[in-house]
Order: C-alpha cells, then structure tokens, then sequence
C-alpha cells in the first residue's frame, strides 16, 4: 500500500514523498517500512511501542492512536508531523 | 584540602599545539569553528543537521577523528550520529540508545532525548557511553553504532527514588543523566551525576552504584543532608589527579578528594553578590588546582542570567580556596545570556584556551586562559554545547 512519508523523515526514503510498504496491520507495515528504510521506525515510534508525541499516523482519513490498527491492501497510509511553535 | 601530589603534576603531559576546532551543538542544529594555530582566526562551517536538537557533540580522543553527535528533532525520536572522518559524512547508530520493551501491561521508559557522551577509557578504544533523559546510562562496545542500557543503573530498584520518581521534575527539558567520568587509572570506576539526583559511583564497570553526596547542599529538599536527591548541574574528574573532582551543582561549587566521602563547598569563597550558582565546570588540562565556573543568577525565581547582567567567568587556581573575576571584553552591562552545563571547555593549548557559548548564540574564546575574552560568532540558535577538538 501506499505510505506518504512528511519531509521530516524523507531522509531516511531518499527523498520519496510516497513509498510502498506491507503489512495486515500498523505494528507490520512499520517493521516493513524499516527493513526498506533502516532507522525510520525509531525516530516515528518509541521503545513502548509508543507513537512519538509530535507524529500523527493517519489510515485512510483515521487517526491511528496505536499499532494494532487494521490494514488491508487498498488502505492508504498517510504519516504526518505535527509541532508548532518555534 | 589537600594540594596535588607532585607525583600527579610530574606526569603532566605536553600540551597542545596544533589548530583548535570548536564542536558547537544548538537547540536548531551543530557548527564547526576552526582556528589557526595561533587561535586568533576562526571559521564557521555548518550547519549540520539543521532542525536537529544537538544536545552534545564529541570527539573521540583516542582516534582523533571519530565525531559522536546527540541529536533529535522536534517531531522525531531521539538517536545519535557518527562520523569517522571529523563531520565530513555521517551516519546514524543502527541502534540508539533506548530502554528495554516492558512487560505487558507495565510502563516501560522511552528516551525523550540523549543529553551527554563520554568516550571510554584509552584502553577501551570503541567504548562510548551516554546519558540520557529521563535519566539512563547507555553504553556503545562498537564505537556508537549500537547501544545497550547499563541495567545496573537503568534496571536498578533504587533508580527510581534516587531520581526522586519519573514525575516531570529536574531541568526544564527534563531530569538528565550527564558528567560521565571515568577514571583514568581503571576502566570499571565510573561517577555520574543526575540532575536532579546527586552523584553515584560505580566500581564494577556500572553493575552497581552507590551515592556520594555527603557535604553537598539540597536546599530545595525537605531533608536535612540526604543521601541523593542533589542536583548536579555539571561533574569533572581532573585526568591528572582522578581522585580530585569538581562539581558546580544547584546548590553551589564542590570539591572532593577520594577516598575521602564529603564535598567541601569550594565555593564559599566566590563574592557574596555573585554567590556561587551556576551550570559549567571546566578544568585545566595540566593543573588539577585550576578550574574555571560561569555564574548564574539563583536568587528569587531563579532567573539563570550572568548575575546583575554583567557576565563573566571565574577563575581559581588553588583549588577553590580562591577565584578571580574575568570579565574582560564580555558585555559590562545588560548582558543576559546563560551558559549551559556543556557550553564551556577548555582545550589543551599552552596558555590555554577557554570557550563558551551562550544561550543567545553567541561564541566566545579566551586564548589566555580567561583574562580576555573575544566574540567570534554571533546569530547562532540558542547553544547547548560547546567541545574544543584539538587536531
């Protein structure tokens, strides 16, 4: 499925705004997502499991609040970063 | 007290005598200041990792050219850079420091960010360790391209009250595990300090910790003379003499000599106006009684500006039984910046050079050992740590 990657983490996908990845559920397509971009699933998610407090990961239009959400094949995945301030 | 031995001093090493570059870490990234030998020119490259938090930058002193950088950003996890070639390319550690996945249905800790690096001991040449926060102790066997918790801090039962309990307390960016020293005469003896929670040494390499804190003042605690709970704001062990250690701390400028066990307050001789608050320690490289400090403002709300607005370093070279004002070229007035407990160094030139950077982004050298001080960067993002990297 398709995963849009925010310019924050765009480092790790060699500049790619939009990538490919798998998994049947959140916890899957963000291991897989780290075995395409070595590093990125850290610096998204913490040791708990955990989404970082400042990352938004969207499926479809919903808000994911953990990895255990469900996905299937024609799902878009959209991870955003959100902070402001300066 | 008790001067240093002259067996200590005839070990002295020669001092330094090649260009210094300064390792700047700021809240928006890390800068590079290169001198010439004579440390009266200076050039500004960088950025790198714009947008980063760069809490700590640090070169490996046994290669000279492996560079380990503590960064994270804004929206993104915390994790550490490596370059093997002084900052001309870089990669991330494969695995960051982190604390170990909880049992179901426990809360496990997660590192908000890394806060200190140490390099090993010389015989250890691919030893790192880090400090992080919430305070944990994490070590790198391989040069910093993977960590591993020191469990006999991070898992230890008295971790938790020895920091005071995981409540959001310490530091405004949070309670931080920093001042890594380990003694240069056996690998395994280790000191730390907690901010807050004091100073702990190990004998074994980290496996076990005990406090040392007899002396030092916790005013802001309930308790009369605790056994921890100290805010240690910045901890150095002179290489030279290891069993001299300095400790600027919430409460006041400290000394110890091992084995003795209680701090002596070093800096009730610091001018009453000025009192004796600060974040840095600096040591000189070659004379264990020499250290520099950058006052701070801690009376009423604490306000951790250079007191009355006229910044300057001081100066002892007894020890602590005195100092000396070095003011010379800083703003005399309505100058408001803070030093940060990584933002001053020294490096190991002969006289040597003296560094800091402020929290208002500026960088400044003293070539004379503090007796007068030149601004070579300004507009800089806030500065959170400043290494001199001789090479």
């Amino acid at each position: 499925m398709n995963v849009a990657v925010p310019s924050q983490l765009r480092d790790y996908t060699g500049g790619r705004a939009l990538v490919e990845a798998r998994g049947a559920t959140l916890a899957e397509l963000l291991a897989d997502l780290d075995r395409r971009f070595p590093g990125i699933r850290f610096r998204m998610i913490d040791e708990q499991d955990a989404i970082r407090r400042h990352i938004k990961i969207f499926v479809n239009q919903e808000q994911a609040r953990d990895l255990g959400a469900g996905l299937t094949a024609d799902d878009e995945v959209t991870i955003v970063g959100a902070l402001s301030g300066g | 007290m008790r001067k240093t031995s002259k067996k200590a001093r005839s070990q002295t090493p020669r001092s330094a005598s090649g260009p210094v570059t300064l390792l700047v870490g700021t809240r928006k990234g890390a800068f590079f200041i290169k001198s010439d030998r004579a440390r009266r020119s200076w050039a500004l490259s960088g950025p790198h990792f714009l947008g980063h938090i760069v809490n700590h930058i640090v070169l490996d002193p046994r290669d000279r050219r492996t560079l380990l950088c503590a960064a994270r950003a804004g929206h993104l996890g915390p994790t550490v850079f490596r370059s093997t070639d002084f900052g001309k390319t870089w990669k991330e550690a494969q695995q960051p420091p982190a604390f170990p996945k909880a049992a179901p249905g426990e809360k496990g800790l997660s590192v908000d960010h890394v806060f200190w690096l140490a390099p090993g001991h010389a015989s250890e040449p691919n030893l790192w360790y880090a400090g992080s926060s919430p305070p944990g102790l994490f070590r790198s066997k391989d040069g910093g391209v993977t960590w591993e918790g020191v469990a006999g801090f991070n898992a230890n039962p008295m971790r938790s009250p020895w920091i005071g309990g995981e409540q959001e307390q310490g530091p405004p960016d949070g309670a931080t595990l920093h001042s890594v020293n380990i003694d240069p005469r056996d690998a395994r003896h280790l000191y730390i300090g907690i901010s807050a929670g004091g100073v702990f040494e190990s004998t074994d390499a980290g496996a076990s910790w005990r406090p040392l804190n007899g002396g030092c003042a916790a005013d802001f605690l309930p308790v009369k003379d605790p056994e921890y709970g100290h805010d240690v704001h910045c901890m150095r062990l002179h290489p030279l003499a290891p069993d001299r250690i300095y400790q600027q701390n919430h409460c006041g400028i400290y000394r110890i000599d091992r084995p003795g066990e209680r701090w002596d307050r070093i800096g009730n001789a610091m001018p009453k106006q000025v009192g004796d608050i600060g974040f840095p320690m600096v040591l000189h490289p070659r004379d264990p009684d020499t250290l520099w400090v950058f006052p701070m403002d801690g009376g009423t709300v604490w306000p951790r500006v250079s007191p009355g607005g006229r910044p300057a370093s001081y100066v002892s070279r007894d020890g602590g039984r005195s100092w000396k004002r070095q003011d010379k070229g800083l703003p005399p007035k309505q100058g408001w910046f803070t030093v940060k407990r990584q933002a001053m160094c020294a490096d190991a030139r002969d006289p040597v050079g003296v560094y800091f950077g402020a929290t208002s982004g500026e960088v400044w050298v003293s070539a004379s050992e503090g007796e007068r001080w030149t601004c070579i960067a300004r507009h800089l993002p806030e500065i959170y740590s400043v290494e001199a990297a001789g090479t």
